[in-house]
């Protein structure tokens, strides 16, 4: 228990040296979550265009309603 | 493209290739990043001693060296591949500038923040405006300047060119920040790590630096092939390989 204690005081500079590598972590984590959330938004947008380009195809390949 | 350039070369640059060339590595080296990551970490927080002058102070160093090799490194892969763009006109090369530069800055920012945190126990300030600081917060500056003026043109490929042209101008700032502690008298310490000669530095603080720097590196690549991946599909996003992979994570 005491060791970890220890661990964590790191020798009374646990002030400087947690939040340098608290920061580390979090800014690379922002860093590798970010183009995932973008290559969803993005496929999602291309399906959505994809689906309003065949219904547009259907439209017209319909024979016209009034003779 | 001139016959010099090997085969292989030219069709891993067309962006279906290198979709998926990207989209089978890309998961090794985030594994190996995090394993070589990990490994460091322990030798670095908790087997290496603590130092006789700076106590456990000293132990940013894991994160802060690296990452400050890493703000150099990205800016010169990002340089050499700005410089490819704008004379071959690779789109490829245009993608890996482009995305490498907010990686660049994340490092030059997590440089200069875990720095200042150093720097307050050790040189009694946050900041000092001196050589090699300052010349490290140009770096972020030229990082971001590249990063704004991509996205300030309606057309991607234009406004790739002229941050392209702005990244290889700013090159000339990576030896400033490199020799800075040469050049002039600074508050920073020179380098304890060097390629050629003996580093003056124990071995149990040396390998786990050495091996964080492993895992930056690797954890670079891994981020840039997301990234260039992601891109590569929104730059294709008409053509029917991109129009494939939309329809086949639908299901997902």
């Amino acid at each position: 228990m005491s060791a970890l204690h220890d661990f964590l005081a790191m020798g009374g500079y646990a002030a400087y040296v947690w939040p340098a590598y608290a920061l580390f972590f979090v800014v690379l984590v922002a860093d590798a979550i970010a183009p995932r959330a973008r290559r969803k938004r993005l496929l999602r947008e291309l399906r959505a265009r994809l689906a309003r380009q065949e219904a547009r195809q259907e439209k017209h390949r319909a024979p016209p309603s009034s003779p | 493209m001139a016959n010099w350039i090997p085969l292989w070369l030219h069709k891993l640059s067309s962006p279906p290739t290198f979709y998926r060339f990207a989209g089978t590595l890309q998961p090794w080296a985030t594994a190996l990043a995090l394993l070589t990551g990990a490994i460091a970490l322990y030798g670095g927080l908790v087997l290496a001693p603590a130092d006789y002058q700076q106590g456990d102070a000293y132990r940013i160093i894991f994160i802060h060296v690296p990452s400050a090799w890493m703000s150099m490194f990205i800016y010169g892969v990002m340089g050499l591949a700005s410089f490819i763009a704008l004379v071959w006109r690779i789109k490829l090369a245009e993608v890996v500038a482009m995305e490498s530069a907010p990686i660049g800055a994340a490092f030059t920012f997590i440089t200069l923040v875990t720095g200042s945190l150093w720097g307050r126990p050790m040189w009694g300030t946050w900041w000092t405006w001196d050589a090699r600081l300052t010349s490290e917060l140009v770096l972020l500056f030229l990082f971001l300047g590249v990063i704004g003026l991509y996205h300030a043109f309606e057309d991607r490929r234009q406004g790739a060119r002229a941050a392209a042209f702005l990244a290889l101008i700013g090159i000339i700032n990576v030896p400033i920040v490199h020799f800075s502690v040469n050049w002039w008298n600074t508050l920073h310490q020179g380098s304890t790590v060097k390629v050629f000669g003996p580093s003056k530095m124990s071995g149990d603080m040396l390998w786990p630096l050495l091996l964080m720097m492993l895992a930056t590196k690797l954890y670079y690549i891994a981020s840039l092939f997301r990234r260039v991946r992601t891109d590569l599909l929104a730059m294709e996003n008409g053509k029917d390989w991109v129009r494939k992979i939309a329809e086949s994570e639908a299901d997902r």
